[in-house]
């Protein structure tokens, strides 16, 4: 299958499974809080495409694009978000604590910036045994703001791990813009003064940002190197929730409409030749997925001291 | 028997350990460096390389999630902090992410890591190089938390430490470091308290230091003819409450005996405990005894109010047995200025 198509295959699904969220959340059904990462896609579905199945992946709260984009696997996301004892973490993560670690998503954490350093350890251990296993973490320019990104980056780029930092900028965090946290001018020159590659793009083009991210990996790897990937995109709904907060006041629907032009999924579609096949089957998984989701049963109360220690 | 020094038996375990598996690897800040973190990890950087023992920068919280992710992807860290308050900085690592990373996973994913943290004591060590605070990590599920007081235990849990698949931290005390004790082969697992003397009047429970402390106690009172039972419970996580309570079943007194502040801390879960499942054999409330409630201060005068030992026990012990006061003027209590001076 060519690369325009398996992205787009990413792009649509992780839509799709959002959109049915958004449709479904009033009936309070999937009791956990909703981080969408609908106007991201094309972030989790280029980098994911070029780090292969092989690769590791640690993320944040907001990582439904990253955990479908790994995976494919909308059976789970809907059983673990729906809270069920079918799913592989049977309700013990929710929405916030997606992982599956036999398809390279070890961990995603609600803390920020708390999952970069597990990141880098994860990085270590592959080097150490030798491994050409590479690692990626996926974080907001909020984690930015914390001690531990930079002790992090500063370790890597000590001890030589190539690792890819992946910054998702959405300009905020939560509701405060960068402007209002950051005592420097751009991200990129700071992390530039550090022994590591950075690559950046605002591009909402999923081929482009697989293509940087090829480039990043092979940059990464020559240099034994860490790479900092820098990519912009907006947060198309509220912080939490399924809604739109444009009349909140602290950013302006004009934005949205011009990043929506651009919209990810539009763009990719442009490219395909029959996406309605693509969409049709896809429909139908999800369908499928929301439905066994809903007919399993909740975890038994044992689960509640499984796997304490 | 055998016999070696408390710091002895913590370097033999790490050699053997890190000779018999290769994934176990050993840093933390001044891990690699000529003090050997008090001559713990002394000949290890010599004999298995800068890859498997290392220092690193300032960054406890860092590299606290870096070893749990080296634990995730199949190997053993072990990361040491000079003080169990450098230990604080990793707080957020410890309580959101290695506690409940094997839950967070439903058990796909391990987290077989471990911490060694070392309580610092006098000298002036003041209140910034002298917390225990191990009841603050025993109250979260997830870590299993040890504090062996004798060279035999330290090095017994440490190795059973390292085969854990959890995430296990060990609190040592600086002091214990000198302390001289035989060793033996026999392997012990996580979560076995151990009577360290026995005795049928009194049962003093003690963590650390203290058990130091309690046994110069009972051998003072030994003379007196009074047999104190003193109980350690190396492990807070899991904890071995039958050991505790049999031996309180036998005494029907009890005293503990906390390295660390009394409000809120081990002391009161163990006597929380023995009160719920021994009441009916006590025959006097748990007493509890531990540091001061203030923040530990620097000058000689002032740290000897601050920390209990061996003669607040007596006291303790005398006062529930209703018995008088034991002459002490010809004992010899344990100083540190005879073990060293200096800057630790």
């Amino acid at each position: 299958m060519d690369v325009n198509t398996l992205l787009y295959k990413k792009l649509y699904l992780i839509r799709r499974c959002e959109q049915r969220i958004i449709d479904d959340y009033g009936d309070d059904a999937m009791k956990t809080p909703m981080h969408m990462s609908m106007g991201a896609e094309a972030i989790s579905a280029g980098v994911c495409l070029a780090l292969g199945d092989n690769a590791q992946v640690f993320g944040t709260y907001r990582s439904h694009a990253l955990y479908l984009a790994k995976t494919g696997n909308s059976d789970d996301f809907f059983a673990e978000i729906y809270g069920r004892g079918s799913a592989l973490l049977q309700g013990k993560g929710g929405s916030m604590h997606l992982c599956a670690p036999s398809k390279g998503v070890m961990g995603t954490s609600a803390i920020v910036a708390s999952i970069i350093p597990v990141a880098v350890g994860a990085e270590f251990a592959n080097k150490y045994a030798n491994s050409n296993k590479k690692t990626a973490v996926f974080f907001g320019d909020g984690a930015i703001d914390e001690g531990v990104f930079w002790e992090s980056l500063n370790v890597a780029c000590l001890m030589k791990l190539p690792i890819l930092f992946v910054c998702e900028d959405n300009g905020f965090a939560v509701h405060t813009p960068s402007a209002s946290r950051c005592g420097y001018d751009k991200i990129t020159n700071i992390v530039s003064q550090f022994n590591c590659v950075v690559l950046s793009s605002d591009s909402t083009d999923a081929e482009v940002i697989y293509k940087l991210t090829l480039e990043a990996i092979k940059l990464s790897n020559e240099k034994q190197l860490p790479c900092f990937l820098h990519l912009k995109y907006y947060r198309y709904l509220e912080h939490v929730g399924v809604n739109e907060d444009f009349d909140a006041g602290y950013r302006k629907r004009e934005d949205f409409e011009s990043w929506q032009k651009r919209d990810p999924i539009l763009l990719q579609r442009k490219k395909i030749t029959a996406p309605e096949l693509i969409e049709k089957e896809i429909d139908i998984q999800v369908e499928e997925s929301i439905k066994k989701s809903k007919q399993s049963p909740f975890p038994s109360d044992d689960i509640l001291l499984k796997e304490v220690v | 028997m055998r016999e070696l020094t408390y710091r002895e038996a913590i370097n033999e375990a790490l050699f053997s350990e890190m000779e018999r598996d290769p994934s176990v690897f050993t840093y933390g800040i001044d891990v690699a460096d000529h003090k050997n973190i008090f001559g713990s990890t002394k000949g290890i950087l010599d004999k298995f390389g800068p890859k498997r023992c290392f220092s690193t920068p300032l960054s406890e919280d860092a590299m606290t999630g870096f070893g749990l992710g080296a634990a995730l992807c199949g190997l053993r860290p072990i990361h040491t902090h000079m003080r169990v308050d450098f230990l604080l900085l990793a707080m957020n690592q410890l309580a959101n992410m290695v506690s409940s990373y094997r839950y967070a996973t439903n058990g796909t994913l391990k987290v077989p890591m471990v911490i060694r943290a070392i309580i610092g004591r006098g000298w002036g060590q003041a209140f910034q190089h002298s917390k225990s605070m191990h009841s603050c990590f025993a109250h979260i599920p997830g870590l299993k938390v040890a504090m062996p007081s004798t060279p035999n235990d330290a090095k017994h849990t440490l190795i059973a430490a390292i085969r854990d698949d959890s995430p296990v931290i060990i609190f040592e005390h600086r002091w214990l470091y000198d302390i001289c004790g035989p060793i033996n082969d026999h392997q012990s697992s996580l979560g076995k308290a151990k009577v360290l003397r026995c005795g049928k009047d009194i049962s003093v429970i003690a963590t650390s230091w203290m058990n130091v402390e309690a046994i110069k106690a009972a051998e003072i009172l030994q003379k007196r003819g009074i047999e104190v039972e003193v109980v350690d419970p190396i492990t807070l996580t899991p904890l071995d409450e039958q050991t505790l309570i049999d031996s309180v079943n036998k005494t029907g007194h009890c005293i503990v005996a906390d390295n660390d502040w009394v409000h809120c801390g081990f002391g009161a879960e163990l006597a929380a405990v023995i009160s719920e499942k021994s009441f009916d054999n006590l025959k006097s409330p748990v007493k509890r005894i531990g540091f001061a409630f203030s923040p530990c201060p620097c000058a000689r005068p002032l740290e000897d109010r601050f920390y209990p030992n061996a003669v607040n026990i007596i006291r303790a012990i005398e006062e529930k047995l209703a018995i008088d006061e034991t002459d002490l003027s010809g004992e010899d209590f344990y100083t540190y200025e005879n073990k060293f001076k200096g800057p630790f």
